[in-house]
């Protein structure tokens, strides 16, 4: 077992030397002329191709090593694989922009996504190793007696990761896109197969080995554009502890932009607008014609005016985009209004927490950070493709600490995200803001060409302010590397780094949803007799099925993709969480508590989700479901609903039945400790 | 040295650092407007908070609950792992 590390460790080393000296080999043809689109080129199939060679390494054929990599991954190895699973292109694009856009309040997903470990340590992931099985219905089958739990254990995965997964292609088309200029289907599908060649021949044995070289790309990727631009702003080069300072300047030009007049006077003029819309709206169905008509008159008078054909031309397409149905016309006006709402809003300082006019707000805010803080919490502790990499270790000890090192390896990141919303927002308010709109620096009209930065001098004065600049959140992480103005290698890092996020995370889905229904559904309970060797066909097959599936799903562009990531979390949470509990903890827990917990928690969450989210489904041809949230809660905190029904049926279900039988309570205890002398 | 005593003093540990898991996520980031004064490293104590100090004690409540529950496994002669190390 030492030789096999020492020698992994040797590997590794080697490997992440040879990546170093790729990125300055890169460098230097950078300096000699080398285009970036061939930089681009180099990081995509380099990366891609480095993935593949270690995928088809290590193939198998034994179901173990298919299953749960022949349970040998030491402690270290499986915490850098975890971190790689878990950090998803969410983590990797997201977090910086949100931190950037919503300061405070953006911590609720570093507070989230890193405390799920302590629930995840103390709670499953030793209990889960000691039953040492495949998969979670495996231990919900095991513990509840019975197919029941398991194949509404199978459900919730499938649901939980597939919706994950999807946002995970989705991103590899957009990388793939954006930084070597394939086609956003094509993208999705080069990905596809950068996914395929890691999981299909070798199952968890190579994605976990995938894994760890991925988690090496992404943190070196994530970590050298911020420390460079720590060095420029403090000259210290490590950005945790240096955005301090950053922070005490960002706070100071804060009190001089907020209120300096032509940012106030930008502020009102976006809300006029935005009342303009609520005109519009309230006046329906009369305000859509009347707007059609508006327009057309403005256009004739400005034919005849002798415009300039670009004016002209503008309003056209105003006309064109107009609503065809007063329907329509509502959502079309509600989001310009909101959009509008939003840029006309008071900013907030970036280190207030529960920031709104009022106790009342401040306080819903702060419900609304502590659910949604909770709701992370469990959803981290019950995704099924990263409890099975607990599966993995070779003992229970060896889990335990494997947790310890799969928080410190993505604290490498989460703790760095907050120094990069940081450092670009002071990069942005002191040089960007109150500069000349006809001398903003390349990047801002780089990235505005594909809608992620957007200007809108909004009164006319020359002068970019504040409120009339918006960011989407993922150019924060992006474009850092223009901002700073590093050479182009470093983007197409970043581009490799956001690449490994989303392929390695939906490498874990992907296995994950591919054993629940091979094993669970097909072996488990369709055919017990099928052979290891039937086992594994049908294994893969499903893994192509449904990683076809997936990108079919991505192409078509799901516009609420983000949202569904985090209900992803309130899902597995409310579905898992409590039956995996109490089935450790609470020898009382029976069957029939943790089949209806399960399926009770699951509707109580998405029954939320649904009412408070959309008002209209119109592929379902239903209208007016809309309700007001309960205490103002949102609904990606919706699994605090379910988390808790879930809770409470699970027990007043069974204190209602009969306890778990003999078997089941002996099986509870040796998921417990471990076989003791003279017990 | 019976199985139900290893597994009280486990849960004893549980419950330890599941309090304070609780009070630096929970009670911390409720109270996080009236720490705003307090300055760490030129940060706002809530702020610092949410985006190092607990993660940081996430990270050590971790740490020890392995330490100490490799230690009880040792002391029950239960230990499982293979390896030297």
């Amino acid at each position: 077992m030492a030789d096999y590390t020492a020698s992994l460790r040797r590997y590794y080393v080697a490997y992440t030397a040879g990546f170093f000296l790729f990125i300055l080999a890169l460098a230097v043809l950078e300096r000699y002329g080398m285009p970036p689109r061939w930089i681009g080129y180099s990081f995509l199939f380099l990366t891609i191709f480095l993935y593949a060679t270690i995928g088809v390494l290590a193939r198998t054929a034994s179901v173990s090593e298919y299953y749960v990599a022949g349970r040998r991954v030491p402690a270290v190895f499986n915490g850098m694989a975890t971190g790689a699973d878990w950090m998803s292109s969410a983590s990797f694009m997201g977090l910086a922009g949100t931190l950037y856009l919503s300061g405070y309040q953006g911590l609720a997903y570093v507070l989230g996504w890193t405390g799920g470990y302590v629930l995840v340590a103390l709670l499953l992931a030793p209990y889960l190793r000691r039953f040492g099985q495949y998969t979670i219905p495996d231990f919900l089958a095991a513990r509840y007696g019975g197919n029941t739990a398991r194949l509404v254990g199978v459900f919730a995965t499938v649901l939980a990761s597939f919706v994950y997964v999807v946002a995970q292609v989705y991103a590899v088309g957009l990388i793939t896109s954006r930084f070597v200029g394939l086609q956003f289907e094509v993208g999705v599908f080069v990905g596809l197969a950068g996914i395929l060649v890691c999981s299909f021949l070798g199952g968890m044995r190579a994605v976990t080995w995938t894994q760890v070289a991925q988690y090496v790309i992404l943190i070196v990727a994530y970590l050298v554009p911020v420390t460079i631009l720590s060095y420029q702003v403090t000259g210290i080069p490590v950005p945790q502890l240096t955005y301090g300072l950053a922070l005490e300047k960002v706070q100071l030009l804060e009190e001089k932009i907020f209120h300096d007049p032509a940012e106030v006077n930008a502020r009102r003029l976006f809300r006029e607008r935005a009342d303009g819309y609520y005109e519009r709206i309230v006046t329906l169905p009369g305000s859509l014609e009347d707007e059609r008509q508006r327009l057309s008159v403005l256009i004739n008078t400005l034919k005849s005016d002798n415009a300039q054909m670009r004016e002209v031309a503008a309003i056209e397409r105003q006309r064109r985009e107009l609503p065809t149905s007063s329907e329509a016309a509502r959502s079309y006006w509600d989001t310009l209004m909101r959009q509008a709402a939003q840029r006309g809003a008071e900013p907030e300082q970036h280190v207030t927490p529960y920031p709104g006019p009022g106790e009342a707000v401040s306080d819903t805010a702060r419900l609304n950070f502590l659910t949604l803080v909770f709701c992370l919490m469990v959803g981290t502790a019950a995704l099924p493709h990263v409890l099975t990499r607990y599966y993995t270790t070779p003992s229970v000890r060896e889990a335990r600490s494997s947790v310890f090192w799969s928080l410190l390896f993505i604290l490498a990141l989460y703790l760095t995200a907050p120094a990069y919303a940081v450092f670009v927002k002071y990069e942005v308010y002191s040089t960007l803001v109150g500069s000349s709109l006809a001398d903003l620096p390349v990047w801002v009209s780089a990235w505005g060409k594909i809608g992620l930065v957007s200007i809108e001098d909004v009164n006319g004065d020359g002068i970019l302010q504040l409120a009339e600049l918006a960011l989407n959140p993922d150019v924060i992480l992006l474009a850092t590397p223009e901002i700073a103005g590093l050479p182009y290698v470093i983007s197409g890092l970043v581009a490799a780094g956001a690449l490994a996020a989303a392929l390695s995370t939906a490498d874990g889905l992907l296995l994950t949803i591919a054993s629940a229904l091979s094993h669970d559904v097909y072996y488990k309970v369709y055919r017990p007799q099928a052979t290891t060797q039937w086992r594994l066909v049908v294994s893969k097959s499903l893994l192509l099925v449904v990683a076809v599936l997936a990108a079919t799903v991505a192409a078509q562009k799901p516009a609420t993709i983000l949202f569904m990531v985090a209900w992803a979390f309130s899902l597995a949470g409310s579905a898992f969480f409590p039956a995996l509990f109490l089935g450790i903890f609470w020898k009382r827990a029976n069957a029939a508590g943790a089949v209806s917990g399960m399926a009770i928690g699951l509707l109580v969450t998405i029954y939320y989700m649904v009412r408070v989210q959309f008002d209209t489904i119109p592929w379902l041809g239903i209208h007016g479901v809309g309700m007001e949230p309960w205490l103002g809660i949102q609904s990606t905190s919706a699994g605090v609903w379910g988390v808790a029904a879930g809770f409470v049926t699970i027990i007043v279900v069974s204190l209602l039945g009969q306890p778990p039988s003999k078997e089941t309570q002996d099986f509870v205890e040796s998921v417990r400790y471990p076989e003791l002398d003279g017990s | 040295m019976t199985p139900q005593d290893y597994w009280r003093r486990n849960l004893m540990m549980t419950a330890l650092l599941l309090t304070l898991w609780f009070v630096v996520t929970f009670i911390v980031s409720y109270f996080a407007r009236d720490l705003a004064g307090i300055s760490v490293l030129g940060f706002p104590l809530g702020f610092y908070m949410g985006a190092q100090g607990a993660p940081l004690i996430y990270l050590l409540i971790i740490w020890w609950y392995a330490r100490y529950m490799n230690h009880l496994d040792q002391e029950y002669g239960v230990d499982d792992s293979e390896s030297d190390d």
